[in-house]
Parts: C-alpha cells; structure tokens; sequence
C-alpha cells in the first residue's frame, strides 16, 4: 500500500446514523432498495410455496431465516460490509461449501455401490432379491412408471392382475391401490395421475434398475420378468433379528451382520454384495496409506502429479516470458497480428482442443507422426504419453502467461532496468537482478492460482489419455494418471463405486495443493499485503 | 531484429498449427479423420450443413451462449461487490474470508457432483423451473463458484484505486452505494472485462457439470453437444466436430477483441503494486 495512509472506514458515514434503514439516502438508493427487497420477498415467496405443499418445515425455516437475515442486512445502516458480501456468498454457501461439507463427511464411511441406504435397506434389498418364483403364483401384466422425469425419477411398478381386472401400483414400500390408472386392452396402464410412464427405450435405459426393483409383499415380493410381465414370487433369504443374520433357506447358508464394516459375512469370509452405510472413521485413510497396492499407485501417482503440475507451471511461465520479451520492443512491424495469433489458443474452446490434441497423437493416422515422421505410440508408451499430455497443456496454457508477462513486463518501470545496465552491468546481469525478481513479484498470485489449477488438472487428463497406458498389473493407476483422475475413477470407475475413499483422498488432495499455496503466499508477502 | 521475428513466427506456428488441422477437418468434405491432412485439399461447408440439421447445434449454441453470458455478468457483479468490501472495509473475518475464497476453490469440485446430484434432485423435484435440464439451474450452480479467484482479481485492482477518492467523496457526503457505482465502478473497467471474459471462458468450457445437468438433447451446452457426437464415433463425425469447434471459437474471439485494449493491463495491474 504506497499511497494511502487514511485510517480503514469502520463506521457508516454519519448521514445514515441512528436511521433505521431508508432515511439518508437518494431517492434512486431508495428505489433500488425497495425493488431489491422486493424481489428477494417474491423469490421467497415462489420457493416456500412447494415447501409447504410437501411438508418440508425444516427446508421452509431455512429459507424463512435466510430472507430475515437478507432483509435485516440491508435494513440496517450500520455495517456496511455484509450488504457487499451477502449476494456472491449465498450462492458460494449453497452451491460449494455445502457440497464440499456434505464431500468431507462421507470420507469417514464407507459410501458407495452396495453401501448406500440404512441396514434396514440393505435387509429389504437382500431379502427382495432373493425372490423366486413358485408355480401358479400370482402373475401381473406390468407398466413401469416412475414419479417425476422418466430418466431420474424413483421408479414404480403399475400391476394389473388378469383375474381380478384391478391395477395396482407397487412401490419399493409395497403396493397401494392405483387411483386413476387407465388401462389399455392388453392390461398395459396408458396413463396414471403423478406418474411419467416409461416407453420401450426409457425402460431398457433403466433395465438394469428395474431387474432389482422388487416390491414388497406380505410373504415374498413382486418382482418383473422383462418390461411387461411381474410374478410374486417367495423370498428364500430372510432376516433373523435373534442371531442379527441372513439365513437362506434354500442352501441354508447363514451370513451374520459385520456392524463396523456394514456388511453380512458367512463363517468363510464369504459376503453379501449388498451392504450398508456405516462410519469407518479414519478407515479410508488407513488404506490409502496402508494398503500395500493403494499406497504403490498413491505415491506414484502423488510424484508424476508434482511434476505435471511444476512442468507446465514453469514451462507455460517459460515460454510465455520468452515470447513477451521478444515482443516487448515497441519498433516490431506487425506487433498487434503477432499478439493476436499467438494468444489464439487461449480463445479457442479447451475441451474441444483437448480432443484434437488426442487425435493428433494418434499413433497411426494423427498429424504428429505424420508431419515429423516418426512412430510414436504417443498414448501406448508411459514417457511418450507424460510428454504429450504435458506439450498439450503448453500450447493451452503459454498464452495466457505471454499475456500475463507482456502486462508486467510493461509495469516496470524501464529506468530502472536502464540504470541497472548503465552501472556497468551486462543486460543479462540487469534482467537477472531487476526485471526477474520483479516480474516474480507481480506474477506470483497468478502462478500460485495456476499451479493450483494444474495440480487438478481433471480436463487435461480426462480428455486425452483417460489416465492410460495402464500397465498390465494395475488397470485402475495408469501412467499419466494424476491424483485427481485417479480419484475420479475410484469415485465412478468400472470396479464400483467407492465414494468414501475417493473422498478421502481428496481431502488428502485438498491438503496438499492448501498446504502449498498457503506457504507460497506467505513467502511472497501476499498475505502482509491483505492486512 | 531480425532473431525478434523469427521467434515470433515460430510461435505463431507453434499457435497454429493445431488450429489449423481443425479448420482444415471442418473443410474437408470427407468428414472423417483420418482423411484429414493440415493443408486443406478439398473444401465443402457439407460438414456445417449437417450440423445445422442434423443435430440440434443451434440450440447448444444459444444454450451456451445465454448460460455464459449471464454466469459472466454475476461473476462481474457479485465479485465486484465483495472486492469493494474486502478493499475498502476493515471488518472481523475479513482476512480469514479471503483466504477461504482462495481455499474452498482448490477442493476437486468433480467429487461432490455425487452431493449436488442429489442436491438438484430434489430441487428438480420441488421447482423444476431451476431443477436439471433448464438454464438457470446450471447458471446458479456456475454462480457458486463466482467469488473465489474472481474476488482476488478484484481487489487487488481495488486497492490501487487511492483511497482519497472515496474519502473526499464522503467528505462531500455520498453514501457508500454512490462510491461503489459512481466513482469506483468506473475506474475499474479493465479487471471487469477480464473477470467477465475469464468467466465466460469458463463457463463455455465447462463440462464435468454440464453433462450430468443436462441430458437432454434441446438443454445442451456446445460442451456436452460437441463431446456426444465424437464419443464413440470418433472418426466419422470428427469433420461436423471440428466445425462446431469453429463457431464455438467465435464468440469468444470476438470478446476477446472487444475487450483487448483492457486485458493485459487488467490481469497484472493489480497483482503488479505488491
């Protein structure tokens, strides 16, 4: 802070003193007040009435505090920060750190496929599926629906019974008569009040869903057989609250519930794929350090991560400053084209670039090889990959550090540059001592915020070589794979998901890329300057 | 002089080259990759024909073009409004609010897509005019993530507006409202133009969000739109792909002049006083 030395306002000026709110000010102020307040009330107003349509009191108090707290801010004369924080932070609250929040706790369970629900889900799930048909039982002509949009919304079972001519609507919580289903001449329903019905496509989209569905009967469950017929049928696996397991009665096997892992495990260690949701506590990070082929792929992937991210950092930092100072001389014909087509990429669309890129490392057909003439099998080897994922992120990123450096560059001021040479320094000398250093200065939030962003560099990867080349031993950790993609296809991947140790590995890498930019700033003195 | 321009050719070459294969596989009548060479050799619109009709392009580009313009312009306002507190006031918190603004951002947002999944469903469920498949779902979820590095940008831009202007302002009796859209406002048009066009980057290129949003082949982003004709028919759609990678280009080239004369002194002036 060179020039101002004027104490830091903490008052309100004193034209709004003592006033609750509307005296002081403009008539425009006044207005704008009025009609901002305005529609916060509507806003509100629009979001509380299917709240309380649906009964949801806790969400409808929310809402109703979160409106007095806006209206309180902006009514009170006092303190004035609130009244410029409050509309970035209400979005920054609901949209990041309560996901984030929400993120971090599910890094102490063991959330993910086959652990989602209560055990009691799990029980109903294991029992459900368990199902078998017996001759002559029941038989239904089924119509799938599902409550809300076709694609997302939790299905339900329409059963029309040939015999009795009635339909039924079967949830995952048991059947209910079916008020104001309309039935076609094949026993298919053509249309129920509440309910989207799913056609051919939308139900093989599902199919996989709907095979599990089962629904719940006094002694069994109804289950489907294809997309258009239902059978209930007798559940053969059944719940024993006295030994706390799951004994089938078919085979006679007997499962006895794990509480602390969620899981039903038999005397030989077999179990259940269905489990259930429980707090492991530091469980997942146990394994990410404890596991021998998790800890192998973690520390791996943790020292390719550090040098993606400082090689494409400095790199782009690099080439950027090379190319500004270059042009950084105010006599160049045809500055401005220069400028303008090298900081192209940088407008052009990144993901749709990330993909050509892929393409251009093609091995057999890409531009790469054939315009150099070599065969490179850019996307099969582990070092040939590295390097390419690494060229691709220069061509993104050297742009916008050229911008960036043609900006300081031009901050400093040249006298002293001029009086560092004219000291009998060499131009190499000067630009070490004086322009570096300062160029340092003046960059050094934005490589910190760049290194960050590489650090997660989820696009880089995602987009062209999916993490690969795998090696054959390990088809979850490839070779340009970054802690981030790797996480990802923990979270998402083929095996399962396991939400709960991706998420603690990404606490892990939260704490690291935090750790880091935290101590940088410090050491560039940006956090004195904050004060 | 001479060695500045060689370096300087052969960064554009360097810039180019890649750009210059998408112009000519955009071109190229045969609409499929491997047919594609960096030189041109044959030139047809038929790859900008069929994605005008045969897919739904037009309406991925007015998504697109909607969803960042206004995601941009609450970034600008919103960060704005929150750099104008962090520069001017003295406040508890204020050190520690800036320092999470940087932080919270550098969590991997991609993780707790599980969490807004869930999230938007049952939002879809109670208002489905912002729940999945609509513009301003997407947009509030975008508008989430405006404060972070934005609010950095600005206040340090901020805080090389001197102080005495808004002093003798008050002095004169304006409220604080009348410094922020009267004087500082205007003054800081160049880290505005680069908050609002970084943004719109952004948001263009979003596409982890955007394609579990929006499923639907009228709601897509040109991220979503774009990524979907090449999945899976890598080859033969890469002609259509590399056209829509053209006109995606457009707008934002055409910001980018626009706002040119701002951006190099607007992405270092404020990081420069330190």
């Amino acid at each position: 802070m060179q020039s101002t030395t004027t104490k830091p306002t903490r008052e309100a000026p004193p034209a709004a003193k003592g006033s609750w709110g509307f005296s002081g000010s403009t008539p425009l102020a006044l207005v704008g007040k009025i009609v901002g307040l305005g529609m916060v009330a509507a806003i509100a107003v629009w979001l509380a009435i299917p709240l309380i349509d649906q009964g949801q009191w806790l969400m409808l108090a929310l809402l109703l505090a979160t409106t007095a707290v806006i209206f309180l801010i902006y009514l009170q004369p006092r303190r004035i920060p609130p009244k410029y924080l409050v509309p970035g932070t209400i979005f920054l609250i609901i949209f990041q750190v309560l996901p984030v929040l929400f993120t971090v706790s599910t890094a102490f369970t063991n959330f993910g496929d086959g652990h989602r629900g209560s055990k009691q889900d799990a029980i109903t799930a294991i029992e459900g599926a368990s199902v078998q048909q017996v001759p002559g039982g029941p038989q239904y002509v089924l119509t799938i629906a599902a409550k809300g949009a076709d694609t997302t919304g939790d299905l339900a079972f329409l059963l029309y019974d040939p015999n009795t001519k009635q339909v039924q609507l079967g949830t995952d919580k048991g059947l209910e008569p079916a008020v104001g289903a309309q039935v076609g001449a094949t026993g298919k329903v053509t249309a129920m009040p509440g309910y989207t019905l799913l056609n051919a496509g939308a139900a093989s989209a599902r199919s996989a869903e709907i095979s599990a569905f089962s629904v719940p009967t006094a002694n069994g469950a109804i289950r489907s057989s294809g997309l258009s017929r239902a059978y209930e049928g007798k559940k053969t696996r059944a719940y024993d609250a006295g030994c706390d397991c799951i004994t089938d009665a078919a085979t006679g096997g007997k499962w006895t519930a794990d509480n602390s892992q969620g899981t039903f495990v038999a005397a030989n260690g077999d179990r259940l794929s269905q489990g259930w949701q429980v707090n492991v506590g530091f469980g997942n990070f146990a394994r990410v350090f404890g596991d021998q082929t998790l800890r192998t792929y973690f520390l791996g992937i943790l020292v390719w991560n550090f040098a993606f991210a400082f090689l494409v950092v400095f790199g782009t930092f690099a080439l950027g400053l090379a190319m500004a100072m270059a042009l950084n001389h105010p006599r160049i014909k045809g500055l401005k084209l220069y400028r303008v087509l090298i900081v192209l990429p940088y407008a052009m669309p990144a993901f749709a670039m990330l993909l050509v890129w892929r393409d251009m490392f093609n091995q057999d057909f890409g531009l790469i090889n054939t315009l150099t003439g070599l065969d490179v099998n850019w996307m099969g080897d582990p070092w040939a990959a590295k390097l390419a994922v690494i060229i691709i992120q220069f061509w993104l990123g050297y742009p916008y550090m050229f911008l960036v450096c043609t900006g300081a560059l031009q901050s400093i001021p040249t006298d002293l540059v001029e009086a560092a040479s004219v000291d009998g320094a060499g131009k190499s000398y000067a630009f070490r001592t004086v322009t570096l250093p300062l160029l340092f200065v003046a960059t050094a939030p934005l490589l910190i915020s760049s290194f960050a962003f590489n650090f997660n560099n989820f696009n880089a990867i995602a987009m062209t070589t999916e993490g690969g080349p795998f090696p054959p031993d390990s088809p979850t950790a490839g070779a340009t794979d970054l802690l981030i993609s790797y996480s990802y296809r923990l979270a998402f991947g083929e095996s399962g998901a396991q939400y709960g140790l991706a998420a603690a590995v990404s606490i892990l890498i939260f704490m690291i890329v935090a750790g880091i930019s935290i101590v940088s700033f410090r050491r560039t003195a940006v956090l004195e300057e904050i004060n | 002089m001479g060695w500045r321009h060689l370096v300087a050719l052969i960064a554009v070459a360097f810039s180019l080259f890649p750009i210059l294969f998408v112009v000519s596989a955009a071109l190229n009548p045969l609409g499929t990759l491997s047919s594609t060479s960096i030189i041109p050799t044959n030139f047809s619109f038929a790859n900008f024909a069929n994605l005008f009709n045969n897919t739904r392009f037009l309406n991925w580009f007015v998504n697109s073009i909607i969803i960042a313009l206004v995601s941009a312009a609450a970034a600008m306002f919103t960060s704005a409004l929150a750099a104008y507190a962090f520069s001017r006031y003295r406040f508890k918190g204020r050190r520690g609010g800036l320092m999470f603004l940087l932080l919270v951002q550098m969590f991997p947002q991609f993780l707790a897509m599980v969490t807004i999944y869930i999230m938007f469903t049952r939002i879809s469920d109670l208002w489905p005019q912002i729940g999945f498949n609509t513009w301003w779902g997407l947009t509030l979820l975008y508008m989430g993530g405006a404060l972070g590095v934005n609010t950095w940008l600005m206040k340090g831009f901020f805080d090389t507006i001197p102080k005495d202007l808004d002093e003798s302002a008050k002095v004169d009796g304006a409220t604080h409202t009348q410094i922020f859209f009267g004087i500082i406002l205007p003054l800081v048009t160049p880290i505005l133009a680069v908050v609002g066009l970084l943004s719109f980057i952004g948001t263009i290129n979003e596409f982890l969000m955007a394609n579990i949003f929006l499923t639907q082949a009228e709601t897509k982003t040109l991220a979503v739109g774009l990524y979907g004709l090449i999945y899976g028919e890598r080859n033969n759609n890469f002609g259509m792909f590399a056209a829509g990678t053209l006109i995606t280009a457009i707008p934002t080239v055409a910001l980018f002049f626009a706002l040119q004369r701002y951006i190099v002194g607007g992405l270092t002036a404020g990081a420069v006083k330190g």
